[in-house]
């Protein structure tokens, strides 16, 4: 069965680009754009890997991974995050909050891709 | 004791101002004069009916004498010194220094000022990039579009096949984001120039002054008429005096060719610097500087104008942004006014065409001249000027392509790089230069 990964991005052009990349590399994508739902959603449907953007409308990327953290059945969850800020005190707080991996963007496709495969293997 | 100290100081200072030897001022006071020396250095404490004799002796009140320096003066002094841990400063001493070199510190102390003022602005300055909303979401909306152009346009050129159905969408989302990319950078530079709350203060005198004459031309273009305006008020001291030299420069070169006769030779000899300079028999520098003073209201070309030292540091500078001329960073070397430095006299003419602004070529006249009388004592000191005017393009070949300076030149296999570029190079694509 093919691995869940959860993109939560409110670009939706960045969404597309990277469920087509993950998609055609064997992944069901399911996609979020909100970040006051976040949680729930990942806990309605918990995917085996996300993708997460720090600036998001309602709550933010840090504050959904903390909540992550918190919670049993997600604190191991791997979490592939995505920044336009590429700065040390953001990478340290992610860092700090538990985060698998951090990327700045703009990234590259084959980056993500590498990324999403190594955390899958982990 | 430091109090003591001052006291001996201001009586020397008041002694030696009248004039008076230390064994007359000593007899005054009914006290010998090797004592006396002791007091005015310092080295002894004094008051009541000493220092109440030599006060008169001096002819001024007591307390004149053993006051001491403003304690808001000396406690501003001890603070600049503790706030600097670079240099070991004598504490115990500030009110000696104080007393005995008034001058120098209020220099020291109008210096802590400006320090202080100068780590406040770049605080803010650095506050500004780091936290301000407005640039933190400019800057995250053209990183975002171009973050989805490099994804998507990277998917549409990969080796895989893709359905025309997921193609067309890719299409469409890259005119999209390239429209967004085309709004916030547009966004992003008019921020980025805008003013700042403390009114957008150039940091040098130079910008200072340029500054100035671009937000009032009209103070330049009043020389021509042979009234020297009244200097504007500018905030440092330092630009103040460069707008004066300024003034009494071109209004030197407005007496050697007078305007009404240097407008008309100019239209007739089609602005030609050569021409003019042997019609008027002057030196081409004054020509190049003469011709900046003319109008584009007055139906006279646009120009700009470029001066710089032997260093190649620009000293003035005039409407040089329109052209690509800029005084920040350093600027590219193949300009013709660096060239015209290495062969003083030597009056150059080429046309170039700037990168970034292709389609305009721009005829630039430059010249080195001496600004130093000759001597074996001292280097030549030699200044270049360079005079700016845009032209429609020609069909002749262009001579040269200058840059904005390495920093940000994108142009590849330059031979006068002198750095790497913090942009990635290009190729050249204009195959006309």
């Amino acid at each position: 069965m093919a691995k869940r990964v959860l993109v939560i991005e409110d670009e939706p052009n960045i969404t597309e680009a990277i469920s087509f990349i993950l998609s055609r590399d064997g992944w069901t994508v399911h996609t979020h754009s909100d970040g006051e739902t976040a949680n729930e959603r990942i806990k309605a449907t918990p995917p085996d890997l996300i993708i997460l953007d720090v600036m998001l409308p309602g709550k933010s990327g840090f504050d959904i991974l903390r909540d992550l953290r918190a919670e049993e059945g997600t604190s191991e969850l791997p979490v592939l995050m995505l920044t336009a800020r590429g700065q040390a005190r953001d990478r340290e707080l992610a860092e700090k909050l538990g985060v698998t991996q951090f990327m700045t963007k703009p990234f590259s496709n084959a980056e993500v891709l590498e990324s999403v495969r190594a955390l899958a293997r982990d | 004791m430091p109090q003591r100290q001052l006291t001996g100081t201001r009586i020397r200072e008041r002694r030696l101002d009248l004039g008076l030897r230390q064994a007359d001022l000593a007899s005054k006071a009914g006290i010998s004069a090797s004592y006396l020396n002791l007091i005015e250095h310092n080295r002894r404490r004094i008051g009541g009916k000493i220092l109440n004799d030599l006060a008169r002796g001096l002819n001024v009140d007591a307390s004149m004498l053993s006051e001491g320096t403003e304690k808001v003066v000396l406690d501003q002094l001890r603070s600049a010194a503790v706030e600097q841990t670079e240099v070991e400063v004598e504490i115990d001493r500030t009110e000696e220094f104080a007393g005995r070199t008034p001058g120098w510190a209020a220099l020291v102390l109008a210096q802590a000022r400006r320090i202080e003022r100068l780590e406040g602005r770049v605080q803010a300055l650095t506050d500004r990039l780091a936290h301000d909303p407005q640039l933190a979401a400019s800057l995250h909306d053209v990183i975002t579009a171009v973050t989805s152009i490099r994804s998507t346009s990277s998917i549409l050129v990969g080796e895989e096949v893709i359905d025309r159905d997921w193609q067309t969408r890719f299409h469409r989302n890259i005119y999209e984001d390239s429209q967004r990319l085309a709004e916030s950078s547009r966004a992003l530079v008019q921020y980025l120039d805008a003013p700042t709350e403390d009114g957008g203060a150039p940091l040098s005198p130079n910008e200072e002054v340029e500054a100035e004459i671009e937000k009032n031309p009209d103070l330049l273009y009043a020389l021509v008429s042979g009234d020297r305006p009244e200097l504007p008020h500018l905030r440092s001291r330092a630009a103040q005096s460069m707008m004066d030299g300024i003034f009494d420069r071109f209004a030197a070169d407005v007496i050697k060719l007078p305007q009404g006769l240097f407008e008309k030779t100019a239209r007739e000899m089609a602005y030609d610097p050569e021409k003019l300079a042997r019609h008027f028999e002057v030196q081409i520098d004054v020509v190049l500087r003469r011709l900046a003073l003319l109008r584009v209201e007055d139906g006279h070309p646009e120009t700009a104008l470029a001066i710089c030292d032997r260093a190649g540091a620009l000293t003035f500078l005039r409407n040089g942004a329109a052209f690509g001329l800029s005084r920040t960073g350093f600027p590219c070397p193949l300009w013709p006014i660096y060239e015209a430095l290495t062969q003083p006299l030597r009056p150059l003419r080429q046309v170039v065409m700037f990168q970034g602004n292709e389609g305009q070529e721009l005829l630039c006249y430059a010249v080195a001249v001496p600004t130093s009388p000759p001597s074996f004592e001292a280097p030549q000191l030699i200044e270049g000027v360079m005079l700016v005017i845009p032209r429609n393009p020609s069909a002749k070949r262009t001579d040269l392509l200058v840059g904005p300076g390495c920093r940000v030149c994108q142009r590849s296999g330059c031979s006068a790089r002198r750095e790497p570029s913090i942009l990635s190079e290009i190729e050249e694509v204009h195959q006309t230069f």
